[in-house]
C-alpha cells in the first residue's frame, strides 16, 4: 500500500480505537477523580456491557437496528445500576479505603469474569451491526501533470466505525456538559473537591458516590456495547481494555477528565499508526514505555495536578 | 376414598439407605479385577481460547464412548471418560495430565488440540509414563520434539495437510502468496511448510504476516499485504476468528486477490453470519467436509447422527451452535485406535501401558469404516503420526462444497524421528 492511503487507514483505525478508549478511560478517571477509588474491575464492566448487549440483542426481535438500539440503551443502564449496587454493598462498607478498595475490586474482577464464564460460556458471540456498509475512500494522485482521484485497494471505512466515533464524541460532550452545567455535576464536583464540606451543604455524598461509580462503570459498558459489533463479546475481553485504560489515565493524569480525553486520542492514534506501520506489539511497547516515562518525570500525569 | 400409605420409621429408612450405600462397594469386587472400568482422561479446552473446540471435542468423545460401550466396551470392560479442563493453557495442561495419572488413576489420556498445550503437557505424560493420544494436528509429534508416550493416530499434522494443499493453490489460484497466520508454533508450522511446498511447485511466498492469537482487531495488519499478491493464504485461531475473516473481507471489498484459508479460520463459525458474504468463491482446507456432500458414506451418516450434527455441521437442537467438524472426527477415531491398541495387547491395567504404545506403533493401514468415518488412514509407528485424505471446499451460496480431494500419498513426507528407538 502506498504511504498516503496507508496513513489514512492508520488514522481511521486509530480514531475508532481512541473513541472507545476515551469512553472507557473517562469512566475510570471519573471514578478515581470523585471517589479516589482505583477500580481494577473496570475492564469487567466493559465486558459486561458487551455480554449484556449480546443478550439483549438476541432477546429483542425486529431486525438488527432495533436490537442494537435496545442494547445500547439497556446494557449501560443495567450495568451502571449493578455497579451502583456494588458500590453501596461493598465499596461504601469498606469506607473507600484506597488499599482495601483495590483488593475488593481485584476480587470483583475475578467474580465478574468467572461468573460470566459460568453463565455466558467461553465462546465469543457476535452482535450484528445496525448498519455495516463498506465505504471506499478515494485518494489523490498526479496523472499527466494534474491531480486526479482514485480508489486505492483496501482504503475503506465502514459506516458503523464512523458511527462509533460520532457516538463517542456525542456521549463525551454530553458528559462534559453534565459535569459543568447540571446540578448533579455540581454535586459530583463538590464531592470531589471536599466531601465533608459538600455534606455540610446538604449533598448526600453516599448517593453521589454510588451514582458516580454507576456512571463510570456505565461508560465502560457503553464502550463495550459500541465495540461488540466490530469485535465480539467474550468473557476475557476486559483484561486488555483495562490495561489500555490505565495507560491512558496514567498518562492523562488520574482524575483529570480533560487529560484523559487528550491521552486517549494520543494513545489511540499512536497505537493505530504504530500498529499499521510497524506492528501492534511495537505500539504496546511504546505505550507502556510512555507510562513509565510519565511516572518517572511527571508522576501526576501530563494534565494532572498534584494535590496537597 | 383414601388409601393409607405406610410411612417408614426414621430408623428403618436410615437402615435401608445404609444398606444401599454399601451396595456398590461389594458389587464392585464381585467380578474379577478385569471388570474394573477402563478410565481415559480427556484433557479438554473447556475454557480459554480453545473453548469452541473443547465443547465439540467433548461431544464427539462422549458419542464415541457411547458407541464403544454399546459394542461391549474394551474386552468386556466399560470405558469411562474423566474430563479435566486445561483452560487452553500449557501449565494447566501439565497439571491435568498429572491428575489423570496420580489422582484419577487413568489408563491413558487423550484429546488435546492446541499445540502449546500439547507441547507443555507431553513431557509430563512421558515422565509419568501415561500414554497420551493427542488430536492436535500440530507437527510437534512427527517433528520429533515429544516422546514415546505421545501419539497422534486420529488426525493428520499440519505439514501433511499443507503438502497436500500446495499443488491445488499453485495450480488453481496463483503463485504469489501472502501468508497470514497466528504468531505461535502452529502458525510457524504453516509458514515454514507452506513456503517449502509452494517453492517446490514454482510459486513463492512474497510476504508473511503473523498475528498474535489474542488479537481482537485485524484491519491494521492488512495494509502489509503486497499489491502483487495473487493468493492470500490465511489461517487464524481463537475467539476472534469471525472478526478476522469479516475484516479481511471488508478490507478487500470483493476486489482483492484469491483467498485460500484453513477452515480453522472459520471453525465453529456459522457460514451465514453477517459480513461473510464476500467469502463466496473462496476456498478452504477441510479435514472432513462440514456440509453433507452428495457421496457421503454410510459411516459418516452414522457418525453425524451419533454426535448430533445436522447436514450443515451444526448441532441438531441449535443451528447457531456450529461444530468443529473438520477436526473433531479426530477424537472419535483416536478413541477407536486406543480401543484397538488395548485389544491387540490384551490390556489389563497400567502395567500394560508400554504394550499399549507398542500395539499402537505396530498399526499401519487403518481401513475406513464406522470406527474411521473420515476415511482410510496410514499410521506411521516410527513418527507416531497418522496420514489421511485431505479436502478443499469452495464457498458457494454460504455453503462449503468439496471441489478437490488429495490422496493419502500426497500427504506423506520423509520421517524426521523414530520414536521406537527411544526407551520407555
Amino acid at each position: 500500500m502506498e504511504f498516503g492511503p496507508h496513513l489514512m487507514l492508520a488514522l481511521i483505525e486509530g480514531a475508532v480505537m481512541s473513541a472507545v478508549l476515551a469512553l472507557m478511560a473517562s469512566g475510570l478517571a471519573l471514578v478515581f477523580g470523585v471517589m479516589r477509588v482505583v477500580n481494577v474491575a473496570h475492564g469487567e464492566f466493559y465486558m459486561l456491557g458487551a455480554v449484556v448487549a449480546w443478550f439483549v440483542a438476541t432477546q429483542v426481535g425486529g431486525g438488527p437496528a432495533v436490537a442494537f438500539v435496545a442494547a445500547l440503551v439497556i446494557a449501560p443502564l443495567a450495568v451502571g445500576g449493578f455497579a451502583a449496587l456494588i458500590d453501596m454493598t461493598i465499596l461504601s462498607r469498606i469506607g473507600y479505603d484506597p488499599e482495601r478498595t483495590i483488593v475488593a475490586t481485584i476480587g470483583l474482577l475475578y467474580i465478574l469474569q468467572q461468573g460470566t464464564l459460568m453463565a455466558f460460556g467461553p465462546d465469543a458471540r457476535p452482535v450484528q451491526a445496525p448498519f455495516d456498509a463498506r465505504i471506499d475512500l478515494p485518494w489523490v494522485e498526479r496523472v499527466d501533470g494534474a491531480w486526479a482521484l482514485y480508489w486505492p485497494w483496501g482504503l475503506h471505512v465502514t459506516a458503523y466505525k464512523l458511527f462509533v466515533i460520532a457516538a463517542a464524541v456525542a456521549i463525551l460532550t454530553a458528559l462534559w456538559l453534565a459535569m459543568r452545567r447540571s446540578r448533579a455535576g455540581l454535586m459530583m464536583r463538590a464531592t470531589q473537591w471536599d466531601a465533608e464540606t459538600a455534606q455540610a451543604f446538604g449533598v448526600n455524598t453516599g448517593r453521589v458516590q454510588a451514582g458516580v461509580f454507576g456512571l463510570g462503570c456505565g461508560l465502560a459498558a457503553l464502550a463495550g456495547v459500541l465495540i461488540v459489533p466490530i469485535q465480539q463479546a467474550h468473557y476475557l475481553m476486559g483484561g486488555e481494555a483495562l490495561l489500555s485504560s490505565f495507560i491512558v489515565v496514567i498518562i492523562g493524569g488520574l482524575g483529570s477528565l480533560g487529560g484523559t480525553l487528550v491521552a486517549a486520542i494520543v494513545i489511540g492514534m499512536a497505537d493505530g499508526i504504530l500498529s499499521v506501520f510497524f506492528s501492534p506489539i511495537v505500539a504496546r511497547i511504546v505505550a507502556t514505555l510512555a507510562v513509565a516515562m510519565v511516572l518517572v518525570f511527571r508522576p501526576a500525569g501530563l494534565f494532572g495536578t498534584r494535590r496537597a | 376414598m383414601t388409601k393409607a400409605i405406610p410411612i417408614p420409621t426414621r430408623r428403618a429408612a436410615l437402615g435401608t439407605l445404609g444398606a444401599a450405600a454399601t451396595l456398590p462397594l461389594w458389587a464392585r469386587y464381585a467380578g474379577a479385577q478385569t471388570s474394573e472400568p477402563i478410565r481415559l482422561g480427556f484433557q479438554k479446552h473447556a475454557t480459554g481460547v480453545g473453548a469452541a473446540y473443547g465443547r465439540w471435542y467433548g461431544r464427539t468423545s462422549e458419542a464415541a464412548l457411547a458407541k464403544i460401550n454399546a459394542d461391549g466396551g474394551i474386552m468386556g470392560r466399560e470405558v469411562r471418560m474423566i474430563t479435566e479442563d486445561d483452560g487452553t493453557d500449557p501449565n494447566r495442561g501439565a497439571e491435568a495430565v498429572e491428575k489423570f495419572a496420580n489422582q484419577h488413576g487413568c489408563d491413558a489420556a487423550f484429546g488435546t488440540l492446541y499445540s502449546h498445550v500439547v507441547i507443555g503437557s507431553a513431557p509430563r505424560a512421558g515422565e509419568l509414563k501415561l500414554p497420551y493420544y493427542v488430536v492436535s494436528e500440530g507437527h510437534h509429534v512427527a517433528g520429533g520434539i515429544l516422546n514415546r508416550y505421545t501419539l497422534q493416530p486420529g488426525i493428520t499434522d499440519v505439514k501433511s495437510q499443507i503438502r497436500a494443499m500446495a499443488p491445488f493453490v499453485s495450480d488453481t489460484l496463483g503463485r504469489k502468496v501472502t501468508m497470514i497466520y497466528p504468531d505461535f508454533v502452529f502458525g510457524y508450522d504453516h509458514r515454514d511448510f507452506f513456503a517449502e511446498a509452494i517453492a517446490e511447485r514454482g510459486g513463492e511466498v512474497i510476504a508473511n504476516i503473523p498475528i498474535p492469537p489474542t488479537e481482537t482487531s485485524f484491519t491494521r495488519y492488512f495494509p502489509r499485504i503486497p499489491r502483487d499478491t495473487e493468493v492470500v493464504y490465511h489461517v487464524m485461531v481463537g475467539p476472534s476468528v469471525l472478526t478476522f475473516v469479516k475484516e479481511l473481507g471488508e478490507f478487500f471489498g470483493g476486489r482483492g486477490p484469491a483467498l485460500f484459508g484453513f477452515i480453522d479460520s472459520l471453525e465453529s463459525v456459522d457460514m451465514t453470519a453477517p459480513g461473510l458474504e464476500f467469502l463466496d468463491g473462496s476456498h478452504f482446507w477441510e479435514g472432513m467436509p462440514r456440509y453433507v456432500q452428495p457421496d457421503q458414506t454410510e459411516y459418516e451418516t452414522a457418525y453425524r447422527t451419533a454426535v448430533g450434527v445436522d447436514d450443515t455441521g451444526a448441532a441438531l437442537d441449535d443451528p447457531a451452535d456450529v461444530s468443529a467438524y473438520a477436526h473433531m472426527f479426530g477424537c472419535w477415531e483416536t478413541l477407536h485406535v486406543m480401543k484397538a491398541a488395548m485389544q491387540d495387547c490384551g490390556y489389563r491395567g497400567p502395567q500394560d501401558r508400554q504394550a499399549m504404545i507398542e500395539a499402537t506403533e505396530a498399526m499401519t493401514d487403518i481401513p475406513e469404516g464406522f470406527d474411521h468415518p473420515q476415511g482410510p488412514k496410514l499410521f506411521n509407528g516410527r513418527t507416531h503420526q497418522v496420514f489421511a485424505r485431505q479436502h478443499v471446499s469452495r464457498v458457494e451460496d454460504g455453503r462449503l462444497t468439496r471441489v478437490h480431494t488429495a490422496p493419502i500419498e500426497a500427504t506423506l513426507y520423509p520421517d524426521e524421528v523414530d520414536y521406537t528407538t527411544q526407551p520407555f
